[in-house]
């Protein structure tokens, strides 16, 4: 497990290197830097220079790159041409934004598995068609479609939640929680099904019904756990959908989270806040997926011992 | 969007040889050989299959349909009250669905059946061409790694994962921030833009799929000796490769277009993606999701979310139906 | 897990069972088992009014081909078959005098497992990858027997000791993955025997395994039935692995008993043609002449059996009789042997000479490229 764990991470830094070298140049090499990020007018002469010199611009690009990530790995983002640091506008937002994912997370877990295992234990039924039908659906609208439409049926017309979540408070978050994490629900309820129905015909869980043991503990104790596994990495992995997701939901119904930011940022041409806040997702993206890695090394005793 | 089919083709791959369904494949297909008469046999069959499903016949009308009307949307429109999609009217603005407008007008006053007709072009546009290009890059790539392995195979795949790290919507907004589309902006160039970063992020789910095909067959004993007896790789990437790679690379490839016109829609919803004069379904939608007009005028919602939900569906269920109609055990 | 535990433990046995000696008859009766696979593509008849039987401490070898339907009927014995597409359609299980095939699912379930158990072609993915072997071991104490944790790992330690794990007290930590073939097989003969069964169904145990690690485990299988005086069913397509360890052979094929006979006399002088075929199949170091030959054809397609004896197709002496009268059944021939076979007293007597004219390769309705990836 030591040297699994070891693996994985050093495997990890050539991916974190590559990925945020790849932002960087995208950004500051390839496209002109100091476009689209003052709003609707080019950047004033002292802004061009400031960012000229915050960036090394005039230096080579290796070194570029490397003064770049040696800000960011201490948390400096940039700073807006309006003189806001990228950081300490995040600081009071994700608060919000990590109430909406764990709202989201937690609706496509027990909805998702939930489903998934009607359908998996049941196949062919009724309840399996209808969860694959269900899913499809939802899978085939785009989240901001769904978003709208939930906010127009759910919060205009029937009232049942608030139009905006303004505050972000757990309350008002629930609807757009629950669109956030639809389209991963349905895919969690999906791969929990197909990889359930596969497991169910496996080799070994003939040998427990052989050994004597009931339905219950066949599916329970047998089945579930080897099912369940790449479900769990799914859900982990799928951090980086829900990030973007979050931009929708977020403009959707107004919340005041990171999402909201980028999105306000895009609409005010502040490239210096989006290039910024998105390289931090991306970041947190990846230690999620080492995260799940060694989850999933943990939860499958092949992976790790091999 | 992660697409959870290949985690679990990754991580479940516990072959059963149990008797039942020995027997029961006994009597269904054999299983996949990736030999070409097989292939094609496999192929036949898969044929066989599709063409009793309903789910097929659904969305391939479907996908004709809307093909169809991203090449000559007059098709749909020249008997319409209001053909012209740019043609717009200040006082009608919001006015709902009637004889003279039958899905209504926008909040510009424009017809909103002609635009969302309009609007299937940008779509299918967008997803097409991406998905030629995830399959020549990717597939190219995918090839090179399988055929050669050793550190190319190395750079090669190290390459695909960093790519393949950056979350579709996320390097989206992130590169239309850098290089972003104003009014001026030529027609293509404004739909290039987005084809390319969604083909620069989404190929190494092609290059995946191409790779393990290539390591699946090279090893197989007629293989090594076709390689022994001089076939060139392009030969034998032709005969042996392509055969085996074909059913899961249109699955995949299938599923995906329907991801990346989503995307696409995203982006233009979120004022990034397409611009404006550009007529695009995504636009249209976030033209309409402001609270006053989802209030007052819930039909220009209505209609750009539905044919777009349609079209993403069509590809979709395709994919699926294709999957299943290739997966004997899944019968 | 304790709840369920205790519950088992108050259920009564399964009324008669413990009443029977062996002087009603034998441990295991099969009479005319017939199970059949509904699939799309029809219905696959597996087994055709198979009948046999089995007496305490006699090792029974099952033999035939891929799709004879040897496994299935291990799997309708133990009650696993995978309903649907698998259909017990006909017949009887007695067991120690009742019929298996009666009994209600939380009855038979106390017999499988305890009374009955079975072991696995494949032992990496017969045991679960997600558990250590002690914990699969030990479940068998702990569910059917309540023990607690600590006592039902020492005593799965002692099992593997028995079926002679090195180092057992460490290795019950480790994950099948982590085991080799022959040690693997022997965590599967040590989980199945854990309650003493009174007969242990051995599905191909040694197909996956190397030559000399084949001989261990079936040494191991004997000593263990020498020791428990278990009834043995041995399941196979091996003749090589029967011929030391079985009292008695069954011949299986398209579903049904073809020939049953002690194996010394099955060996010396087969009563049925396919059982001839297949002994002239297997090289033999007393032979030193002679070719071998094999039997031409592959089995039948079990959604389309042939008319007649099922066999006629494949068989060098099938006459019209083979292909118009029904299926010949199983005769006593005395001595314990019978088979089923319109020609079996001229073929014992050596009197039965091939019918010339018989096409190269016999075809009966193949089974198309499958063939090979089938596991049975």
């Amino acid at each position: 497990m030591g040297t699994y764990i070891l693996r994985r991470i050093l495997q990890m830094i050539p991916v974190v290197i590559g990925t945020t070298f790849l932002i960087y140049w995208m950004v500051f090499s390839l496209g002109d830097p100091t476009v689209g990020r003052c709003g609707e007018r080019p950047c004033p002469e002292s802004y061009v220079a400031r960012l000229h010199e915050e960036y090394n611009l005039d230096k080579s690009l290796p070194e570029q790159y490397v003064r770049y990530m040696g800000k960011v790995l201490q948390g400096d983002l940039g700073t807006s041409f309006n003189g806001n640091a990228v950081i300490d506008q995040l600081a009071t937002r994700w608060p919000v934004t990590i109430r909406l994912a764990v709202i989201a997370i937690i609706f496509e877990a027990v909805i998702g598995i939930a489903a998934g295992l009607l359908a998996g234990l049941r196949r062919r039924s009724f309840w399996d068609t209808l969860v694959f039908v269900t899913t499809l659906v939802i899978i085939s609208i785009p989240s901001f479609v769904l978003g709208s439409v939930a906010q127009m049926v759910f919060g205009v017309r029937l009232g049942w939640f608030p139009v905006t979540a303004t505050q972000g408070t757990w309350q008002q978050l629930l609807l757009p929680g629950l669109v956030l994490g639809s389209l991963s629900m349905a895919y969690v309820a999906r791969l929990t099904r197909n990889s359930l129905s596969e497991n169910l015909s496996a080799d070994y869980v003939r040998t427990a019904r052989a050994k004597g043991m009931s339905a219950g503990r066949v599916v329970g104790v047998h089945t579930f756990r080897n099912s369940l596994i790449p479900v769990v990495t799914f859900i982990g992995a799928d951090f980086g959908a829900l990030m973007g997701g979050a931009i929708v939901t977020e403009r959707i119904f107004n919340i005041p989270g990171i999402g909201g930011y980028i999105y306000h940022s895009i609409n005010t041409k502040d490239a210096t806040a989006v290039v910024g806040t998105i390289t931090l997702l991306v970041l947190v993206f990846l230690v999620m997926n080492l995260i799940v890695d060694l989850l999933y090394g943990a939860l499958d005793p092949r992976i790790a011992h091999d | 969007m992660t697409d959870p089919n290949l985690l679990s083709n990754q991580t479940s791959g516990t072959a059963s040889d149990d008797a039942v369904t020995a027997v029961a494949e006994h009597v269904t297909t054999p299983p996949a050989r990736p030999n070409g008469d097989d292939a094609r046999s496999l192929g036949r069959d898969a044929w066989e299959e599709l063409r009793r499903r309903p789910g097929f016949w659904i969305s391939a009308t479907l996908i004709a349909i809307m093909l169809v009307m991203a090449i000559v949307p007059n098709l749909f429109t020249f008997f319409s009250p209001q053909p012209d999609p740019a043609y717009a009217q200040l006082a009608n603005a919001r006015q709902p669905p009637s004889a003279q407008a039958w899905f209504g007008f926008d909040g510009q006053g424009y017809d909103i059946y002609s635009r969302t007709i309009h609007g299937a072009r940008a779509s299918i546009l967008v997803g097409v061409l991406t998905t030629i290009g995830t399959i020549i890059i990717g597939g190219t790539i995918g090839l090179l790694a399988g055929f050669y392995g050793g550190w190319l195979d190395s750079v090669l795949s190290r390459t695909g994962e960093i790519f393949w790290s950056i979350p579709l919507l996320l390097g989206g907004v992130l590169f239309m921030t850098s290089f972003p589309s104003d009014l001026g902006t030529p027609y293509m160039i404004v739909v290039g833009k987005v084809v390319l970063v969604l083909t620069v992020l989404g190929w190494p789910r092609i290059a995946r799929i191409m790779r393990s095909a290539v390591l699946q067959v090279k090893p197989l004993d007629y293989v090594q000796a076709a390689r022994a007896l001089g076939a060139t790789p392009l030969q034998i990437i032709a005969k042996h490769v392509l055969p085996n790679a074909f059913a899961p690379v249109i699955v995949v490839a299938t599923i995906d277009l329907g991801a990346y016109i989503a995307t696409e829609a995203t982006l233009s919803f979120l004022g990034i993606g397409l611009q404006p004069p550009t007529i695009s379904w995504g636009i249209a939608i976030s033209d309409a999701s402001g609270l006053g007009l989802l209030r007052s005028a819930p039909h220009m919602l209505l209609f750009p979310s539905l044919f777009l939900s349609i079209t993403v569906l069509a590809f979709i269920m395709l994919g699926d139906v294709v999957r299943d109609a290739f997966d004997p055990k899944a019968r | 897990m304790r709840t369920l535990a205790k519950q088992n433990s108050t259920i009564v046995e399964p009324t008669g069972m413990d009443n029977w000696s062996p002087d009603h008859g034998h441990l295991l009766d099969v009479r005319n088992l017939n199970v059949e696979f509904r699939t799309r593509d029809g219905v696959a008849h597996a087994i055709n009014g198979a009948s046999f039987h089995l007496d305490r401490g006699e090792s029974l070898a099952i033999l035939g081909e891929s799709g004879s339907g040897k496994s299935v009927t291990a799997q309708a014995i133990m009650g696993i078959l995978d309903t649907p597409p698998g259909y017990v359609t006909g017949g009887e299980v007695f067991f120690r005098g009742v019929d298996l095939l009666k009994l209600p699912e939380d009855q038979r379930r106390r017999v499988r497992g305890q009374r009955i158990a079975m072991i696995f072609q494949d032992a990496l993915s017969a045991l679960n990858p997600v558990f250590t072997v002690g914990w699969q071991i030990a479940e068998m104490f702990r569910i059917h027997k309540g023990m607690n944790k600590s006592d039902a790992h020492s005593a799965a330690i002692k099992l593997m000791e028995r079926v002679n794990i090195p180092a057992a007290a460490q290795r019950a930590g480790n994950f099948p993955h982590q085991f080799s073939g022959g040690m693997r097989q022997r965590v599967m003969i040590a989980m199945s025997i854990a309650l003493d069964p009174e007969i242990l169904i051995a599905d191909e145990p040694t197909t996956a395994l190397d030559v000399t690690v084949q001989a261990q485990i079936m040494e191991l299988l004997k000593e263990l039935q020498a020791e428990t005086g278990m009834g043995l069913i041995l399941i196979t397509h091996d003749l090589g692995v029967v011929a030391d360890v079985a009292d008695r052979i069954n011949v299986m094929y398209a579903g049904r008993i073809v020939e049953s006979a002690g194996s010394r006399e099955l060996y010396a002088r087969p009563a049925h043609p396919y059982t001839e075929g297949l002994l002239d199949s297997i090289p033999r170091l007393d032979q030193t002449t002679g070719e071998l030959s094999a039997i031409g054809g592959l089995p039948p397609n079990l959604t389309r059996i042939p008319a007649g004896c099922s066999f006629n197709p494949r068989c060098k002496y099938a006459r019209d009789i083979c292909r118009v009268d029904p299926e010949p059944p199983l005769v006593e021939l005395g001595g314990g042997r019978s088979s089923a076979c319109h020609f079996t007293h001229e073929l014992l007597a050596g009197r039965l000479a091939p019918v010339a004219v018989l096409a190269e390769n016999a075809v009966a309705d193949p089974v198309p490229a499958a063939e090979e990836g089938i596991n049975e």
